[in-house]
């Protein structure tokens, strides 16, 4: 599992224009966005949790689809897929190298965020970075799942965004709403609820995606 | 006096245990063409085997049927001993392939590639045994170059290098000489009587036999999925 995780940050770390772009990606969606909703600072606070999920959205397809592309390159995935082994490693190795790209961008965007849509940051924010955090996790579960099931495709660049963002939605509805209520305030206390539904998704995508994973990338 | 039906069963058992590869009427269909048509093969420990045949015969496809990088529609066989539809991880274990691509990471350097291969082989002294094979390979003053910038014989001899990190008691080559210059027809050759001296079996898949400078033990020809 960490040998394949080492493998693929190796190779994102050599390939510096692709973190440029999915970075500069999402700062872009969240400069266009605020210039749609306009100079009103109590729509950009109310909006700013979910235009910041959709921007780490649009970025994370693209790594997404550059995890599995750098071994379909030299047709990599083969020689891969004979190591012996576990099938479930590979997927916790790319899982793993994919959750540090996209908490890297997480890292840009939400400073960006903050500046560009008049938030600052809350007193609850622990509870915060644990919404992100799992929001992050459930996100790059499937992201990593559905990705592998699209690399075994020739029309995998439109497939995936196809597949994956219908079953995004659950992880997104909780984490934008978790997100929202810390940043502009939880009078009605929702955040924990948001939470503690976002724990129940990552259990539930994780185990399912470690177990089915063999099939789909042996398909 | 006629053997038992029991008995007999009991001797192709045996036999197909301690043969290399045993494969009784395997098929594996794509779509709706059938790239192999009841496959029929024994290769014994030691042996050497040549495969021939036109592009599209379905070689390059027995060769990931017995490597179990896929899995056949039909027909049963034995890799190693192994059953070829429960034991897919032990045979991956012991045997190798080399395909008609390298596998290899255009990104990472070539120590980096034979590293990464060393990990997930479980080899003991990575750093050691990745700097002799490449010194074997002739890449060792290319060691830190991304494979990116080699040309495709030099990918062809690290992608051949990370066959020497394994040892397989198996090895499967698709058109091995593909690319590689004398040096490194000559490295091929020394791979397989490596192989063959361990006592592992060699299935070398080639269209040009000339080029291969030893006697197989046998050679078959593929057409339309069949072997003969």
């Amino acid at each position: 599992m960490s040998a394949v995780a080492a493998k693929d940050l190796t190779a994102e770390r050599r390939a510096k224009a692709n973190i440029v772009a999915v970075t500069s990606l999402g700062a872009l969606t969240l400069l266009v966005f605020g210039f749609a909703i306009g100079p009103d600072v109590a729509t950009l606070r109310t909006a700013a949790a979910g235009i910041l999920w959709l921007s780490v959205l649009f970025s994370g397809v693209l790594v997404f689809h550059r995890s599995y592309q750098i071994e379909l390159d030299g047709g990599a995935l083969e020689t891969l897929l004979l190591y012996p082994g576990e099938r479930w490693e590979i997927f916790a190795g790319k899982l793993l190298a994919n959750l540090c790209v996209v908490l890297l961008v997480e890292a840009i965007v939400i400073p960006v965020a903050l500046v560009l849509y008049h938030v600052s940051v809350p007193d609850t924010w622990p509870a915060l970075l644990a919404v992100i955090m799992l929001g992050t996790l459930g996100f790059v579960t499937l992201g990593t799942f559905y990705s592998a099931m699209a690399s075994r495709t020739r029309s995998r660049e439109v497939l995936l965004p196809l597949l994956l963002f219908p079953m995004l939605v659950p992880v997104l509805l909780a984490a934008t709403e978790g997100s929202s209520a810390l940043l502009v305030g939880d009078p009605m206390g929702d955040a924990g609820a948001w939470l503690r539904l976002l724990i129940v998704f990552d259990v539930i995508f994780l185990l399912a995606a470690l177990f089915v994973f063999e099939h789909i990338i042996e398909a | 006096m006629l053997a038992s039906p029991a008995s007999v069963i009991q001797a192709e058992i045996a036999k197909a245990k301690a043969s290399a590869i045993s494969l009784s009427a395997i098929t594996r269909r794509f779509g709706h063409k059938w790239a192999l048509r009841g496959i029929e093969l024994d290769v014994a420990f030691g042996e050497l085997v040549v495969i021939q045949g036109h592009n599209g015969g379905g070689k390059s496809t027995l060769l990931r049927v017995i490597a179990t990088a896929i899995t056949p529609t039909g027909g049963t066989g034995r890799i190693l001993g192994k059953d070829l539809w429960r034991d897919a991880t032990t045979i991956r274990a012991e045997s190798a392939l080399l395909g008609t691509s390298n596998g290899l990471y255009e990104d990472l350097s070539a120590t980096e590639n034979l590293l990464f291969a060393a990990r997930m082989l479980g080899v003991r002294q990575p750093a050691e045994r990745v700097a002799e094979a490449l010194r074997q390979v002739g890449l060792a003053n290319d060691a830190n170059e991304r494979v990116r910038a080699f040309s495709s014989g030099m990918q062809r001899r690290l992608a051949i290098g990370r066959l020497l990190l394994q040892q397989p008691k198996l090895l499967l080559l698709d058109e091995p000489f593909n690319t590689l210059d004398a040096d490194g027809v000559a490295l091929v050759s020394a791979l397989i009587a490596g192989t063959r001296e361990r006592g592992g079996a060699v299935v070398v898949v080639l269209h040009d036999l000339a080029r291969l400078n030893m006697s197989p033990s046998a050679t078959y020809t593929m057409t339309a999925g069949r072997l003969s």
